[in-house]
């Protein structure tokens, strides 16, 4: 008998998370996350930790943040009409430096849409829904299992770089089902953030050594009084209006995810070696695309997949050393054109980038990308 | 069993035919198969039509949706008439026996048994319509031995139910001639 | 000279606030200092200092979290209830008190205060209730009473106002009462009790503000301000002891609600427990 268990996309979010150590969930129902919250409520009592329902996405991302504050890893989940309320208390996390993981289950849009559809068209919104300039990290997992291997990591990032964290998921993979077996927890990388303040300066709460970018964080009442704003602030905590300071630290609060994009960025490459022609996707859409270049390859063409797992920072590295071998790109995703930006953006539009895309609620299928190949063979601009 | 078997179930909000493709997605994986099933969530899962999918392959699955389905489980009229025209030209139907088979259905492929009846009957309780079914199906499909789908089962039904769902199972699988589907699928 | 109160639990350096003259806000500000330090000596109820957290949203007198000496949270408009909550769960030996005004907990906050009131969670809640929104300069308030002015009611409130102590009471808080910047002792009294309260505590601390509030409505100064309080806030013991007549037009200074309904917290540790124990049977 398989050891494998048959378990739902939103369910392994729940299951990694707590193996990472998620200890509280604030959240509010919203289709197609609602699973995720059911699932906490059950599982959070029975590990010691804790579920609260709160009255809005609004304090359900601010609790998060509370909860964090005082120590407990924290999650919340919610999908498009949700991620919107949440966005200027994600700002505030950024800003604060509380990290928590913060999941959207993309759903069709805009406004209420189809509740019940799968879309990608959050993705610009992770990385610009909340005012100001500020650095986003956002993970995309295509499976059930890697749903519970990546959350793992979306509260590693959060801890290390003290953020908060956004998990992309699609309907697709939030509803879904899929036999999965579970790596053994001990194999597992599990990442606490800083609890002790750096030496030096006095031990100000956010001071950052030279050449480091994260300031330690000690959780309130452990005896180190402190001082948490989202106005901009000096290495103390508190309030400033002095422009130097506050470029300062908004400087290095973009540094920090910058300038450690390599440790940030993960793709994940299928059948890449010899491509001529690559598969852009993230997220669910990656299924059908897989299916596509199975069948492509089958027919002889040289196609491969090249998914961002890592979807912000974008992997641009990553990417970029493969632009040379392409002759074209192909860009599938469930929104009207999204990473294509980013794809236009970072390859300069050197290589053909075509684009296959959906916002009416269904599922683009294996068929779809193979029809959109062949005809990319007939015309050779970008689209 | 095919490479890849896609499975389709639907009915009215209520009638379970999610939970029967949960459970067949279950045995598949304690059986080493590959299995994703997904449903359709929202208003049209409270009362009105309910669909849900299961694909088994002996390859990975990658594409998770239903597209031209070998197998269907409807258990409404409303559901029969939807799904029955998107199946594959070699397609198996199973209905209730309450189901009228419309004209253009090729009434061979079309396994008419008293599915609803036999739950309220024989098993004595309703809302056991679903895994009769379940045992109908795995019989006709010849999909997993009976160790297998009670553990897939197991894992689906509150803790107390087991004796009623296996009742349940045994009685679905009796509607089905012993050496099952023979055409097979 | 700062007094031995400043010094022990006021940030030195982040003085002077940046309250108006006459703003009522440094006697709440104060009055929450006193009630704490008095609560820390008490041989009774002795709480410890490292367990305070004060959290405050956005406004005017959520900047007294940055000048007390504690663990501290600034949160966003609206919200400290909110953050306050997640961290009455993630810790409930804390004492969490949240500072905030009339706009910031009964309007754009005003969902959250009446849910942390429902479900009776351990948090202390003292407005600061000026009638008006003071940092963007005077625009009417859910406290401004019907017919004052502001910027935004140039011919007079067309809005009916809310009563913060009753709107709490009415959502369920197990304790509500009302303060002042006046009656001084009477408020600090009022604030330590809140504090221990086991469930959600809130007070509706009257204050003033000649500035914005007390200049559009021709209120007088800020003493003109505290005698009208003076004159129209009776505590309690006075309250009952005059007739119905005299109580016309003027409101009870005091413990509005009290009751011992289960907190929040002690509540969700028994499903913890209970888990355990499910656990342990298996």
């Amino acid at each position: 008998m398989s050891k494998a268990i048959l378990m739902q996309g939103n369910e392994a979010a729940v299951e990694g998370a707590i193996t990472a150590g998620m200890r509280f969930f604030a959240g509010y129902p919203i289709t197609p996350s609602t699973e995720i919250a059911e699932q906490s409520a059950l599982r959070l009592p029975q590990v010691g930790g804790k579920f609260i329902q709160m009255e809005d996405e609004i304090s359900s991302i601010a609790a998060v943040l509370g909860a964090s504050a005082a120590g407990l890893k924290a999650m919340t989940a919610t999908s498009g009409p949700g991620f919107s309320l949440m966005q200027e208390n994600l700002g505030y996390g950024v800003m604060a430096e509380i990290p928590c993981v913060i999941i959207d289950v993309q759903r069709a849009g805009p406004s209420t849409g189809l509740a019940t559809s799968p879309s990608q068209g959050d993705y610009m919104q992770a990385r610009w829904g909340t005012h100001g300039d500020h650095p986003v990290i956002a993970l995309s997992p295509s499976s059930v299992l890697e749903t519970y291997t990546l959350i793992i990591r979306a509260f590693n990032l959060a801890e290390k770089y003290r953020t908060p964290v956004i998990f992309l998921m699609d309907e697709i993979v939030g509803h879904m089902r899929e036999g999965v077996e579970l790596p053994d927890p001990g194999g597992l990388i599990i990442n606490r953030r800083k609890m002790s303040f750096h030496d030096g300066a006095n031990k100000q709460c956010y001071f950052v050594p030279e050449g480091e970018y994260v300031p330690a964080m000690k959780p309130f009442g452990q005896g180190e009084r402190y001082n948490i704003t989202g106005l901009a602030h000096d290495e103390s905590g508190f309030p400033v209006n002095s422009n130097e300071i506050a470029g300062k630290l908004v400087g290095r609060l973009l540094d920090k995810v910058e300038k450690n994009a390599d440790d940030i960025c993960r793709v994940e490459e299928f059948a890449m070696d010899d491509a001529d022609t690559a598969i852009v996707c993230f997220g669910g859409t990656a299924r059908a695309a897989m299916d596509a270049v199975l069948a492509a390859r089958a027919a002889g063409k040289k196609v491969g997949m090249f998914r961002p797992v890592t979807v912000w920072p974008f992997p641009e590295k990553a990417l970029l050393a493969r632009l040379p071998q392409l002759r074209q790109i192909l860009m599938v995703e469930h929104n009207h054109g999204q990473m294509l930006l980013e794809l236009q953006r970072v390859t300069r539009c050197a290589r053909p980038i075509h684009f296959l895309g959906r916002v009416d609620g269904t599922v683009i299928s294996p068929s779809d990308i193979l029809g959109k190949l062949n005809e990319m063979e007939g015309t050779h601009h970008a689209e | 069993m095919k490479d890849r078997l896609e499975m389709r179930f639907a009915g009215s909000g209520g009638q379970g035919v999610i939970l029967a493709s949960v459970i067949l997605a279950e045995a598949a994986v304690i059986s080493g198969l590959n299995a994703v099933q997904s449903q359709a969530y929202g208003p049209e899962a409270r009362g009105g039509v309910s669909k849900a999918e299961t694909i088994l392959g002996r390859e990975k699955i990658w594409y998770s949706k239903v597209s031209t389905p070998d197998f269907l489980l409807a258990l409404t009229q409303a559901s029969l008439e939807k799904y029955g025209k998107e199946m594959a030209a070699d397609g198996l139907v199973m209905i209730d026996e309450s189901l009228t088979v419309p004209d253009w259905m090729d009434r061979g492929r079309v396994i008419a048994i008293p599915i609803l009846r036999t739950a309220r009957e024989e098993v004595g309780k309703a809302f056991t319509a679903n895994i009769v079914a379940v045992g109908a199906i795995n019989r006709a499909l010849g999909l997993f031995d009976d160790g297998t789908l009670t553990e897939g089962v197991r894992r689906h039904i509150p803790a107390g139910t087991e004796e009623i769902n296996a009742k349940a199972l045994a009685a679905g699988a009796a509607l089905i001639r012993p050496e099952g589907n023979k055409e097979g699928i | 000279m700062p007094s031995d109160l400043v010094h022990l639990y006021m940030r030195i350096d982040h003085l002077p606030q940046i309250w108006c003259p006459g703003c009522g806000n440094g006697v709440i500000m104060r009055d929450v200092a006193v009630a704490i330090d008095e609560l820390i000596h008490d041989e009774e109820n002795s709480i410890n200092r490292e367990d305070i957290v004060i959290v405050s949203g956005i406004g005017c007198s959520s900047r007294a979290a940055g000048y007390l000496d504690f663990n501290s949270i600034h949160t966003t408009h609206g919200r400290a209830i909110a953050f306050a909550s997640g961290i009455k769960m993630a810790n409930p030996r804390l004492h969490v008190i949240v500072l905030t005004g009339d706009g910031d907990c009964s309007a754009i906050g005003g969902n959250h205060l009446i849910h942390a009131a429902r479900r009776n969670l351990g948090l202390t809640v003292i407005a600061f209730n000026n009638n008006i929104y003071g940092m963007t300069g005077g625009q009417y308030s859910p406290t401004t009473p019907h017919d004052d002015k502001a910027t935004t009611a140039p011919y007079g409130n067309v809005d009916r106002p809310f009563d913060i102590a009753n709107l709490a009471t009415g959502a369920g808080a197990s304790f509500s009462a009302r303060g002042d910047v006046y009656h001084v002792r009477e408020t600090i009294d009022l604030i330590k009790q809140a504090i221990l309260h086991k469930g959600f505590a809130l007070v509706d601390v009257y204050s003033v503000c000649p500035t914005y509030y007390g200049r559009k409505n021709k209120k007088g100064d800020a003493v003109d301000m505290l005698k009208w309080q003076k004159e129209n806030l009776i505590p309690t013991a006075r309250y009952y002891s005059i007739s119905e007549n005299e109580r016309e037009g003027k409101k009870l200074l005091g413990v509005l609600s009290f009751n011992d309904y289960p907190e929040y917290t002690d509540e969700y540790a028994k499903v913890i427990e209970a888990c355990r124990q499910k656990a342990k049977k298996k």
